[in-house]
């Protein structure tokens, strides 16, 4: 099975984020940047699949030159072979992303494309639908679990108090939910032998799409609280509190 | 001009409340743009949608079949797309349940539009711009649509439905014919659980336990507490990943944001990635042995010390207090 997997840099979940100078963007310095953490589910998910039965993974990556170390991770993880749309800025409309996404994959015939649900950074859940609807493939989104047959599967994915079945045949765009496997972590041999897979590098050259940040704002910080006490004598205050004061019970 | 096309949800042949909000969400842009709102609802052929003229819309369109008593992506899309055409409409919110989520990405790509999704508040006084929480609510962004057309998906209970207006205002509904799609991914049942959980996202009282329980079997009091308080179980990514609990009840970063009346911290110490996801309750409570825990940092009540003695005796007391 052919299978891409297309991933995204993203700031690592423990960073502190501070808004740069120009009030629209984050301030890069002293944020550490990781592969997006779903996007860890769809890389496993492509190694499993490969290893069962064989073919090629290759990891695609729209950004800056800095996401070819995004592209490095999961090829230490155990994929193939990585391609880099290079561009200077993403623009935030998700459809400019999903366009150039989909014309370098549907050069090529893949089966199969995996993405992570949503990207930690914009949280658009948006990238991984509009390839499929591009593409003209069917897709299932925020996978939970997967059962493979011959030429498709059927996906889990959960939904307000319950769980979606899904059947689809292949090829298809599936995005990964926490939980679809337990990724694994790169060793050192995949580390080094990542150093030396190719990965491909094209120029390509993005509208500007339909939206603009003109802001980003920290949430407003909570008024302090307070400790009502220690232990469990200090629950008759903590009920106090709650009832004629918050007004929550 | 422009008009607004809503994307109504429905779930057993009911029309669910977010859909009224997403109607809301509609009717505030069309307003601004002088232009209708007009719903469209996909479902059962027998949908009750009576009354949304009440609540924001000038005329609703019904899609009914039995092809779509459940939710199908690829008739959906075609559904809207045929739709938001025929309606004019520059404008289309969906809600940002798991449907819309999947949904309304779809749209804009066969629409060939903009994407703004999950948005918490939106602002007309100049031009068109929404608010959307981004690095998983530890930021905020305002987002100007420049865009002619595009598709806008609503976050849950951040739009408040409107009151309705008494009598209906006279929507008129019409029913319109399901399109003939072959399916290449079909949505085959839904596994409802055994025991109905409350979903710790739409919840109004959640209780969360972390790694201060020690043991999965511990959580046995964070259930207890949610049940007699009536809110939802949740849990820190740090028991999530140990396996004690499911993915579905986690809170932060890598799991949900939840935004409830109260928020019950227990044995929690206050990651990053956590406080993101839940930082804008209304009221929170935090338990925790360590008095230096960052949780403590945002709760607006905490009680340091051992939350094996707390826990079973605010579970108790307040058992008390509801019998009364």
């Amino acid at each position: 099975m052919k299978i891409a997997v297309c991933v995204k840099r993203t700031p690592d979940t423990e960073t502190r984020i501070k808004v740069a100078a120009d009030g629209r963007s984050i301030e890069d310095a002293g944020v550490k940047f990781v592969l997006n953490p779903y996007d860890e589910y769809a890389v496993e998910e492509a190694l499993r699949l490969k290893e069962a039965g064989g073919g090629e993974v290759v990891v695609v990556s729209l950004g800056s030159d800095a996401s070819q170390e995004t592209i490095r991770t999961a090829l230490a993880m155990g994929a193939d072979r990585g391609v880099l749309l290079r561009c200077e800025a993403v623009p935030p409309d998700p459809l400019e992303t999903a366009r150039a996404l989909a014309n370098e994959l549907g050069a090529s015939s893949f089966d199969l494309v995996l993405f992570g649900k949503l990207a930690i950074d914009d949280y658009h859940h948006g990238v991984g639908p509009m390839v499929a609807e591009l593409l003209g493939v069917p897709c299932v989104t925020a996978v939970s679990s997967i059962e493979w047959s011959g030429d498709g599967g059927t996906a889990r994915r959960e939904i307000e108090g319950g769980v979606e079945v899904v059947e689809f045949a292949l090829p298809a765009v599936l995005t990964a939910e926490k939980g679809l496997n337990e990724p694994r972590y790169p060793a050192l041999r995949g580390i080094m032998m990542a150093k030396k897979k190719p990965l491909e590098i094209k120029d390509v050259a993005l509208g500007g799409g339909g939206l603009a940040v003109i802001g980003l704002e920290l949430p407003p910080a909570r008024a302090e609280g307070r400790i009502v006490g220690e232990g469990p004598d200090a629950v008759p205050a903590l009920l106090e509190a709650l009832r004629n004061e918050a007004k929550v019970l | 001009m422009a008009n607004v096309l809503v994307v109504l949800e429905q779930r057993d042949g009911a029309i669910k409340n977010v859909s009224h909000e997403a109607l809301a969400a509609g009717r505030l842009i069309a307003s601004a743009q002088g232009g209708q709102v007009h719903a469209l609802a996909i479902g059962p052929s027998d949908l009750d949608v009576t009354g949304l003229g009440r609540v924001g819309a000038d005329r609703v369109f019904r899609a009914g079949g039995d092809a779509v008593l459940l939710y199908q992506a690829e008739v959906c899309v075609a559904v809207v797309a045929e739709q938001a055409a025929l309606s004019d409409a520059a404008f289309v919110v969906v809600p940002a349940t798991a449907m819309g989520k999947d949904l309304a990405p779809r749209i804009a790509a066969r629409l060939q539009c903009a994407l703004a999704a999950d948005v918490l508040a939106i602002d007309v006084t100049d031009g068109l711009v929404v608010t959307r929480s981004v690095y998983s609510a530890k930021a905020v962004a305002r987002v100007k649509i420049t865009a002619e057309r595009c598709v806008i998906s609503v976050r849950p209970n951040a739009f408040a439905p409107a009151a309705p207006v008494a009598p209906d205002g006279g929507a008129e509904v019409q029913d319109v014919p399901l399109p003939v799609v072959e399916g290449k991914a079909k949505t085959v049942r839904v596994e409802q659980p055994e025991r109905a959980a409350i979903d710790v996202a739409e919840a109004s009282i959640v209780v969360s336990g972390g790694r201060g329980l020690k043991e999965p079997e511990n959580f046995k009091l964070i259930e207890e507490l949610a049940e007699v308080l009536g809110g939802a179980v949740g849990a820190s990514r740090a028991v999530v990943d140990a396996g004690w609990r499911t993915h579905s009840e986690q809170v932060g970063q890598t799991g949900k944001t939840v935004s409830p009346q109260l928020y019950v911290a227990i044995g929690i110490s206050g990651a990053i990635q956590h406080l993101a996801g839940m930082r804008s309750s209304k009221v929170i409570v935090a338990i925790n042995k360590d008095r230096d825990a960052p949780i403590f940092k945002v709760a607006d009540f905490g009680v340091v010390g051992d939350l094996f003695s707390i826990v079973p005796r605010l579970t108790e007391e307040i058992r008390k207090l509801k019998a009364r």
